[in-house]
């Protein structure tokens, strides 16, 4: 057996990837054979662990918040039936129906909703969702935000019927990636502007991944997701139509 | 029209084909999901005997999907060849299942009646055959394509050299490029999934890669998975494209999905085949498909996931591609639940692409939250490599950090070449032993001594 890694072991510092690992013959040495099963151990757990959402509305006090559960009712079902968990509990939708008539007038609406919903990996949400939130609302300043809501048992569509019940133009669902090896803790954000619940398609979105603090970190991908927010806003779209070309990108631009 | 078969004391009735195609099928738990799935094993079993009586021409004259709603069956209909169909006109699909195992059933026979095959016929003979029989067929079936390698000729076994990186930075993704030569990867594509789909990003890293090719005189074509109007808006700005990548469905709601069309993709496929830069051939087109993705959308017409995902592959063949993989256990345990249900579709969906003419690969893969680990995978690789698999996935250290997800690694691929004696694409195996990556024996082991091309790749890439 052998430990050693490659001979060009050093560009291991560039990348959090399994390179230069070493070889057994054709195969992997033990020892990485063995962080690798460790790895995949982490990550399955990270998939049952439960959501705390009174914890982390307790963490986001500065901000109004509010518990919603999808038509999922446990972890088994949610994981076998995606169509659940893109559909907000009857009582839920009639509540956000609700508290949308409660305002001023006689029809309350929002710029935006912010919604942080547990997906694949609650821990996401307990490490890093208040961090992004604390970067992405001062980003932006004079919108007219919703209450955030917290979601249970929840999938990307989820937020449509969240926007649609709320009257919000834009819909930013904050939500737990599916677990990797490296990484089991990276929150997913998807833009959707006036998105039309069971009728939204995945190309009418925009997604940005792998928000976390050794990959895009909060403060980066709040700059992306305020910067998308607002050509969603000029453009009347998202998904395809709007290219996540930020203007210091475009070589000559 | 209605069908029947009766197992033991029980009458089973099938009120269209589509009920039957499902019914017929392995259990999976993305038909269980969409309501389609046999409720017994018995059903099951009658769904086969009744299938295996029916006419194969059947499928001619019954659209699954509408044909004035669903530019897919135009495709399928309209560009059918009777003439290659022929020999086989006169079969049920049962007597079909039996020729295609017999001696009569060679490489260059199934290779003539590909064009007269459309996708339901080939999904409904895979309902009737065991993992053995997807095997026999799919190693038959021999599809080769060229760009600057030769990928799919026997006895050879190519891999995706896959460098992602969470923010797609390039001098990380330059270092899993090189640990995968470094392990005789990267002879299918070296293939980047970007993490955000930027025209920006696209040009440097497909110049990046352009770069290292023409240094080293790498036998490699380059692709960044993004979608294909930023690839389109790409070569416009003159970008150095060699293979064009989409994700594909088996119906045009499900395109849609992906916001895509057949003109958009035929647009895209003229636009790179002009720019001419392949040096053995000239396969452009790069696409992806996976069981599920057809539901996912909401867009499967009531037909099971295995019928759904044969139809991606007449979008694929529309456009002679390089290569074309199922990303099998990739949409997760909702479609298929564990690693029995991700083998036998891993089994079903190169089969049925071979038979269709493809140059069929498979992302080998799993993720975290499906029943299955590496042993599974262990298993599904051993019998791809058996059953003559075009390429697979070669992710450093089988963790995706990207897409997070595992599929195959640099050490999987010269595993599998090592235990069945596979090789990889000529171009690149002469290329590998050039460079000292490739020992006489033909096994991976570099030479790393002051001089050696594998030394000057890695001093060049560090550096």
């Amino acid at each position: 057996m052998s430990d050693g890694f490659d001979s060009w072991s050093n560009l291991r510092r560039f990348t959090p990837a399994r390179i230069a690992l070493g070889r057994a013959g054709d195969a992997l040495p033990l020892a990485r054979l063995l962080e690798f099963q460790a790895a995949h151990a982490l990550a399955r757990d990270a998939v049952h662990q439960p959501f705390d959402a009174d914890g982390l509305a307790d963490t986001l006090a500065d901000h109004p918040t509010l518990l919603v559960r999808s038509q999922a009712p446990d972890r088994a079902t949610y994981l076998q039936r995606p169509d659940l968990g893109r559909r907000l509990h009857a009582d839920d939708l009639a509540l956000l129906s609700g508290m949308r008539c409660q305002g001023q007038g006689p029809k309350k609406s929002y710029d935006a909703v912010i919604v942080l919903a547990d997906g694949l990996s609650a821990r996401a949400l307990h490490d890093h969702g208040k961090a992004l939130v604390d970067e992405l609302l001062p980003r932006l300043a004079g919108w007219d935000i919703a209450p955030l809501i917290l979601a249970r048992q929840a999938r990307v569509a989820l937020g449509d019927d969240v926007a649609a019940a709320l009257n919000a133009a834009i819909v930013v669902m904050l939500i737990g990636e599916r677990p990797g090896l490296t990484a089991a803790d990276s929150i997913g954000a998807y833009l959707t502007f006036r998105p039309r619940p069971g009728l939204t398609r995945d190309a009418e979105r925009n997604c940005v991944s792998n928000i976390r603090p050794d990959g895009y970190a909060p403060a980066l991908a709040a700059d992306l997701i305020a910067w998308l927010m607002s050509q969603a806003r000029r453009l009347k779209l998202t998904g395809i139509g709007l290219k996540q070309d930020r203007p210091p990108e475009l070589p000559g631009a | 029209m209605a069908y029947s078969a009766t197992v033991g004391q029980t009458a089973y009735r099938f009120p269209d084909l589509k009920t039957l195609l499902a019914r017929a099928t392995p259990a999976r738990s993305g038909d269980q999901l969409a309501g389609l799935a046999a409720s017994s094993d018995t059903e099951r079993v009658a769904a086969r005997i009744a299938l295996a009586d029916l006419p194969l021409k059947t499928f001619l004259s019954e659209a699954l999907v509408p044909y004035e709603t669903d530019e897919v069956t135009r495709l399928i209909m309209d560009s059918h060849d009777a003439g290659a169909f022929a020999p086989v006109a006169s079969f049920t699909v049962g007597q079909w299942r039996d020729w295609l195992l017999s001696d009569a059933a060679t490489s260059d026979a199934l290779s003539a009646l590909a064009p007269g095959l459309t996708p339901e016929m080939v999904a409904a003979v895979s309902k009737l055959m065991r993992n053995q029989d997807l095997i026999t067929v799919g190693r038959k079936a021999r599809v080769v394509t060229a760009f600057r390698t030769t990928i799919g000729l026997p006895g050879r076994l190519s891999v995706r050299l896959q460098p992602n990186h969470p923010t797609d930075d390039p001098k990380a993704i330059a270092a899993s490029i090189l640990d995968g030569l470094m392990y005789g990867s990267g002879d299918a594509t070296i293939g980047i999934n970007p993490a955000t789909d930027s025209v920006g990003r696209c040009l440097e890293l497909l110049s990046m890669i352009d770069d290292l090719r023409r240094r080293f005189d790498v036998p490699v074509q380059s692709c960044v998975l993004a979608h294909v109007t930023t690839l389109i808006q790409v070569m416009e700005r003159g970008g150095p494209v060699d293979l064009v990548f989409q994700s594909i469905a088996g119906s045009q709601a499900a395109n849609r999905s992906f916001g895509i069309d057949l003109s958009i993709l035929n647009e895209a496929h003229q636009a790179a085949t002009s720019l001419k830069r392949g040096t053995v051939g000239q396969n452009v087109m790069y696409f992806e498909t996976g069981q599920g993705s057809a539901l996912s959308a909401e867009a499967h017409h009531g037909l099971d996931q295995q019928t759904m995902e044969v139809r991606a592959y007449a979008v694929a063949r529309a456009f002679d591609p390089l290569l074309v993989n199922t990303v099998v256990g990739f949409i997760g345990p909702e479609y298929l639940y564990d690693g029995k249900q991700i083998i036998r579709a891993g089994l079903e969906d190169h089969c049925c692409g071979k038979l269709l003419g493809l140059p069929m690969g498979v992302d080998v893969c799993y993720t975290n939250h499906a029943e299955a680990d590496q042993d599974d995978m262990d298993t599904l690789l051993t019998l791809l490599g058996v059953a003559g698999c075009s390429y697979i996935m070669g992710v450093p250290g089988a963790d995706d950090v990207m897409l997070s997800y595992q599929s195959t690694s640099f050490h999987d691929a010269n595993y599998v070449r090592g235990v069945l004696g596979l090789r990889p694409a000529p171009e690149f195996e002469a290329w590998l032993t050039r460079m000292g990556v490739m020992d006489a024996g033909g096994r991976v082991r570099p030479a790393l001594a002051a001089g050696s091309g594998a030394r000057r790749l890695i001093d060049g890439v560090t550096t």
